[in-house]
């Protein structure tokens, strides 16, 4: 082919400099990605080698911590990291779901944004303040009212072995229980925002199909619109969860920073960024001590990798079927 | 103005209405306006349709076609801030009285939209969502025997009896299509309204949705909003046309092709503009 130039169209073309040199930003642009990621979990597992190396496999497994005679095991603070983040978890998904239903489906429409706003200015709540309010506010009041309620209701539940019991607890206030309050308080703007933003995505030919038939709102939202966007509601949900996993700041004021494994869901616990929070300071380089600390980060890094692995899992054999 | 029949307009200003002989009235639209908040897109509409026989609504785009068919069914109420006024009867009863419920009046007036909208769930489940939601079935097998009509009479039984369980996404385009017509049709609706149900599907496709239609005028009365003019002449007994959010000119199909009596309807249907 030819120009009116009789110059061939084909291969005159010099590829632009602009051109190639966006490419090789992007390039850098996804490896720095892989190359932090890579880099992070290497450090943490270098730095805590010393701590897998003197505890071996009993570093995740022993319940016993103590610092005087230098044993760290690392299970109270796996446990008390699972607790709070999936305690939150079951508080705050309902919660957030009803919150996108209500902005999506229901809310009158003058209202939608002012809403929507408030619920990401949630987010938007340094974590310190979480804890100073879960400390201040949210502590006595589980303390005095809460608690004793709790323990009443359900003092009918069976201890589990004479170790774990559930609701019997003195009233301290801090504890697993509001660390889990607090957190599921800290995850319910992301859940409700990314749950809403799911739901509006849903094609509205979807929802008037439903309409349609005959369906109700009710039927509609549970028949055919959740159905269809289930795989990205547990993505937020998941969301939610990786924040609970590895928040700090708020968790240090109010878990109760007692590493021993929890006698039931109001004892004083800890997790494992409280731990590492609260023992940083002291922790001289070159110590065990702070082997055991990266060493927990490293745990902590791959129990939150676990989590969302596991939750890419699922999504990808609900796709399938 | 029409130099239509007028038969007895409840006001002075209709702009068109027009009585077919053919059948008895199903559906009828009186003064039958519609606002999306303060803008108006449909005025005074009044025209009766037919039961057992398909009218055609044509016009160009944003003319107030698929306003006036959703107002039918009432979907227009989920639309915030839209707004209807007139009168729609269905069979004489009013269908926008405060004792009517949408939900149970769109039980009743199937619709179709212009892309194929199945759920995603299987074939077998997408044909009995509605039958399941307004409890028509009352056995497993009560409930197996109107999927298998409903596809028989949607001309899909014999290409998917054998994957019943398949999911509804994964057919065709034109099958799709096919699917949620069954769909309608499995809770008997006495009228079925079509949204452009061709516009997204190939000629072949289309020639068979078409003689589907031809097929359920005997049992429905069916309303069917269309771009394609051959379409409205293929498959109408009546066709009615919309311009600018007004009706003006509805009447026996042939007539309005061959000798429409106002010359936008003139204008539109050779192509001078739309």
């Amino acid at each position: 082919m030819t120009t009116a130039a009789g110059k061939s169209l084909i291969g005159t073309r010099k590829p632009h400099l602009a051109d190639s040199s966006f490419r090789v930003s992007l390039y850098v642009a996804g490896a720095v990605v892989v190359v932090v990621l890579a880099s992070i979990l290497l450090i943490m597992f270098m730095g805590g080698r010393q701590a897998f190396e003197t505890f071996g496999l009993g570093f995740v497994w022993s319940t016993e911590w103590n610092p005087v005679t230098s044993v760290y095991g690392a299970l109270p603070a796996i446990t008390g990291t699972l607790i709070t983040a999936f305690t939150a978890i079951l508080i705050a998904w309902p919660i957030g779901f009803g919150i996108a239903f209500f902005l999506t489906e229901i809310c009158p429409l003058s209202l939608r944004a002012p809403l929507g706003i408030a619920i990401e200015l949630l987010a938007a709540i340094p974590s310190i303040v979480y804890g100073m309010w879960g400390f201040f506010v949210l502590a006595p009041f589980m303390a005095d009212n809460v608690q004793p309620w709790l323990t009443e209701l359900f003092a009918w539940l069976p201890p589990v072995g004479d170790s774990f019991f559930w609701f019997s607890a003195p009233p301290l206030g801090v504890g697993l229980m509001t660390a889990s309050l607090v957190l599921a308080v800290m995850i319910l703007p992301f859940i409700a925002a990314t749950s809403r933003d799911v739901m509006l995505s849903t094609p509205q030919l979807l929802k008037d199909g439903a309409y349609a038939m005959g369906a109700t709102r009710w039927e509609t939202l549970t028949g055919v619109v959740i159905p269809a966007v289930r795989g990205s509601l547990f993505g937020a949900v998941f969301l939610g969860l990786g924040r609970a996993l590895g928040e700090t700041m708020a968790i240090v004021f109010v878990i109760g920073n007692a590493t021993r494994m929890p006698d039931s869901l109001f004892a004083p616990s800890a997790s494992i960024a409280s731990v590492v929070a609260n023992n940083f300071p002291e922790a001289e380089p070159g110590s065990i001590q702070l082997a055991v600390l990266l060493g927990l980060g490293f745990i902590l890094f791959v129990v939150s990798f676990g989590v969302l692995a596991l939750a890419r899992l699922l999504l990808r054999q609900e796709r399938m079927a | 103005m029409s130099r239509m029949e007028t038969i007895a307009p409840p006001r002075p200003q209709v702009s068109a209405s027009a009585r077919v002989e053919s059948g008895s009235v199903k559906v009828r639209a009186r003064a039958v306006s519609v606002f999306y908040g303060e803008k108006q897109a449909l005025f005074d509409v009044s025209l009766d349709m037919p039961e057992k026989s398909v009218s055609a609504l044509i016009g160009p785009s944003g003319c107030g076609k698929s306003t006036f068919l959703r107002s039918i069914n009432r979907m227009n109420d989920t639309i915030p801030g839209c707004r209807v006024t007139g009168e729609i009867a269905i069979d004489g009863d009013n269908i926008n009285d405060k004792s009517v419920d949408p939900v149970l009046l769109r039980a009743q007036v199937g619709m179709v939209f212009q892309k194929p909208n199945p759920f995603p769930k299987s074939i077998f489940d997408n044909v009995a969502y509605g039958v399941r939601l307004h409890g028509l079935a009352e056995s497993k097998r009560d409930l197996d025997q109107i999927v298998e009509t409903s596809l028989i009479k949607a001309g899909l039984w014999d290409e998917v009896k054998d994957r019943l369980s398949a999911s509804g996404m994964s057919l065709s385009g034109g099958q799709q299509q096919r699917l949620v017509i069954a769909r309608a049709i499995a809770i008997n609706p006495e009228i079925i309204l079509m949204d452009e149900p061709c516009s997204a599907l190939d000629p072949i496709a289309t020639a068979k949705i078409e003689e589907l239609i031809d097929e359920l005028k005997t049992n429905f009365c069916i309303i069917i909003v269309t771009h394609s003019m051959a379409q409205a002449a293929r498959v109408s007994q009546q066709t009615a046309f919309f311009h600018l959010g007004k009706l003006i000119e509805f009447g026996p199909t042939e007539q309005v092709f061959t000798n429409p009596r106002d010359t936008r309807t003139q204008d539109y249907i050779t192509g001078r503009f739309g």
